[in-house]
């Protein structure tokens, strides 16, 4: 097991005119679970391959375990990979998959037949060892990729969006297997996804990226209460976050936000910014709504509302403003109803307006 | 072979009562006609072959007579062995077959790197490469030849089997080239990466994976380059003088033989290729069923 130290790193593909990485740095600590999160097209699969080595970058560095590889070869860096297509070899049966790291190792056959029997029963492929992939089902191509990355014991595990082929319930299943085995494997790992909520649910800290960039790293609620930029709180969480104009003001030392000529109290830090206009980010499930009139919440007209089965998902009118508010599922609401909704300060964020970028105070 | 004559099932008034059956019957009419199709170029192909064994397995008589059944009359290996007993085919047998392996493993160990590297890496002038192959295929055999036979003179291998071998080579190899490149583009680049992660080396996971997945498609492109050349006969012909292949022999002595004598000959052309095909056979359905993935 081994730290992954990223640095600088920056590649452009042959002909391709953007770079697909720009200067990205990243330290994943020995044993951390990181996920590489960002749209599609952003360079989430050119950094998984620079750190492989199956990409060489234009320049940076690449270190695991403290030892430069930049320039390695992948069998080099005793780190394993699964692949997106899974890419289990057609032509080998699961268990030959399964050992066929090892055996390029040139371990020991039986040493190999025992790591094949513990990984197969680990991911529950005992029954296959004898079949060829070609006569498994998606799901078990998946793990049979699966098994034959920890056997290896790397000290990097590479995932690129490994579960993006498998339908949505297998995926969930999937999802939380994964998530038990490397945390009692421990190993550390690097797990591409587009998808929030896979990255949310299995990261130690999430990587968000955009263009080449990466935009924020954080723990995951970190990234998911506080998003760096209005564009990682759009990307992220489902509904995605609202944000609303506003202007931000101060009325006697304390901080106030005024959103269609309305008012409610913002977080007592915000008195540090200038005043003026401002984006507020706020996540759908931190509004509490009201059916009666109260002192500090913000009138808003329901537009429409869908019963989600755990939640309601309400769309309200705020002056001009759409606003997404998450209410309980037996909340009486209808649309042109009235609402009163309740913005909790602490929850709030602040967006500079032309730039997204969020505002901090040092508090 | 199948489904063209199967009676229509009879059709009781029910469930399907109101469906439009002019797609299906349309959709019938169009297979029956592809298997009319197959079967017709069966027969174009099969009839020479069927004529030509006939031919070989005649007695001097019978080939004369006339008008000619097309059941096989009297059965006789009279013709072929005195085919097999005429001076120079037994030796030119042996030398087409010399020729067509000695092409075989030249042109699949010059061609095959050369079709990998076209299927796996973008180079400069890759293209025009690429187009460049199939001009060479342009040149006639007979221009190239009596240049060759000078140039092998030269070099002291005129009249020998490895010019000939070379010579197919040089005709084989554009096609290898190609076909190979196309196969190799087949074996997902995932696959070569991962054997590359798993601690292969570029020539061990060549050697790992892609090779036994690209083996059914080498094997269909060595059976194309080893009929090539077992039926060439023009630069064969003019390379060598003494050690002739069986077309070449064949077609030097077509003037002065006896009319079974040249028949004998066909079949004696005839039946390796075939049998290499068949041995082949397991490879080329294998590429086209579904080996990769
Ligand atoms: N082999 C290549 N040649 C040229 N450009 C490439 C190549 N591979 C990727 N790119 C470009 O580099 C950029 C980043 O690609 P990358 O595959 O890393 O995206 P990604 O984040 O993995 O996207 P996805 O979620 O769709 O897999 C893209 O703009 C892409 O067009
Ligand atoms: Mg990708």
């Amino acid at each position: 097991m081994a730290e992954v130290e990223i640095s600088q790193l920056h590649k452009t593909y042959p002909g391709g005119g953007r770079p697909a990485t720009r200067d990205v740095s990243l330290t994943v600590a020995d044993g951390e679970f990181m996920v590489l999160l960002g749209p599609s097209g952003c360079g989430k699969t050119t950094l998984l391959r620079m750190i492989a080595g199956l990409e060489l970058p234009d320049r940076g560095s690449v270190r695991i375990g403290g030892r430069d590889v930049t320039y390695r070869a992948p069998r080099e860096r005793n780190l394993s990979m699964v692949f997106q297509s899974y890419a289990v070899f057609p032509h080998k049966k699961v268990a030959d998959n399964i050992g066929f790291g090892l055996a390029m190792r040139k371990a020991d056959r039986a040493v190999i037949q025992d790591k094949i029997a513990w990984a197969a029963g680990l991911l529950q492929l005992e029954d296959y060892l004898d079949r060829y992939p070609s006569q498994l089902s998606g799901g078990q191509r998946q793990r049979v990729a699966v098994a034959r990355a920890i056997v290896m014991e790397p000290d990097v595990l590479l995932m690129d969006e490994p579960l993006s082929n498998l339908d949505a319930l297998l995926r969930l299943q999937f999802r939380a297997e994964l998530k038990k085995l490397l945390t009692d494997l421990g190993t550390t790992c690097v797990y591409v996804t587009h998808d929030q909520v896979e990255a949310l649910s299995l990261g130690e800290r999430v990587a968000v990226m955009k263009d080449g960039e990466i935009v924020q790293c954080g723990p995951p609620m970190e990234v998911y209460d506080s998003p760096a930029s209005e564009f990682i709180g759009g990307f992220i969480g489902s509904p995605p976050m609202n944000f609303l104009d506003a202007t931000l003001r101060r009325d006697g030392g304390e901080a106030v936000i005024e959103v269609a000529g309305q008012r409610s109290a913002a977080p007592g830090s915000w008195a540090a910014f200038a005043e003026g206009p401002v984006r507020i980010g706020v996540r759908a499930e931190t509004i509490t709504a009201h059916r009666a009139e109260r002192s500090g919440a913000l009138r808003a007209v329901t537009e429409v509302a869908e019963p989600l089965g755990s939640t309601t998902l309400v769309t309200a009118v705020l002056g001009e403003q759409r606003i997404k508010v998450q209410v309980p599922p037996d909340f009486p609401v209808g649309a042109g109803d009235d609402l009163w909704l309740d913005l909790r300060a602490d929850r709030l964020s602040c967006y500079e307006r032309d730039t997204g970028r969020v505002l901090v105070s040092d508090r | 072979m199948t489904a063209a004559g199967t009676a229509a099932p009879d059709r009781a008034a029910a469930p399907d009562a109101g469906v439009d059956r002019a797609p299906l019957a349309r959709r019938r009419r169009n297979r029956m006609l592809v298997q009319v199709a197959c079967l017709a170029i069966t027969a174009f192909m099969a009839a020479p072959m069927y004529l030509i064994t006939l031919a070989a397995f005649s007695t001097r008589e019978s080939l004369n007579a006339f008008p000619k059944s097309f059941a096989p009359a009297d059965v006789s290996t009279e013709t072929l062995r005195s085919f097999l007993g005429a001076t120079g085919v037994v030796p030119s047998f042996l030398n087409s077959l010399v020729v067509g392996l000695l092409t075989l493993v030249l042109s699949v160990a010059i061609g095959t790197p050369a079709g990998y590297a076209l299927a796996r890496h973008v180079f400069a002038g890759r293209d025009a490469y690429q187009l460049f192959l199939l001009f060479t295929r342009a040149l006639p055999i007979v221009v190239l030849s009596v240049p060759l036979a000078r140039f092998f003179i030269t070099a002291g291998l005129s009249d020998t089997v490895l010019a000939v071998a070379l010579l197919h080579t040089a005709l084989a190899l554009p096609t290898t080239v190609l076909i190979t490149a196309s196969i190799f583009t087949a074996v997902p680049r995932d696959l070569e990466e991962a054997a590359l992660v798993f601690g292969c080396t570029r020539a061990s996971a060549f050697r790992q994976v892609v090779a036994p997945l690209a083996l059914p498609g080498i094997a269909a492109a060595s059976l194309f380059t080893f009929v090539l050349s077992w039926n060439e006969v023009l630069g064969a012909a003019v390379l060598t003088l003494t050690n002739r292949t069986l077309p070449a022999q064949v077609l030097g002595s077509l003037q002065w033989s006896p009319l079974p004598y040249r028949f004998a000959g066909g079949f004696a052309l005839l039946v390796p290729a075939l049998i290499f095909i068949f041995v082949m056979r397991r490879y080329l359905l294998n590429m086209w069923g579904t080996t990769l993935r």
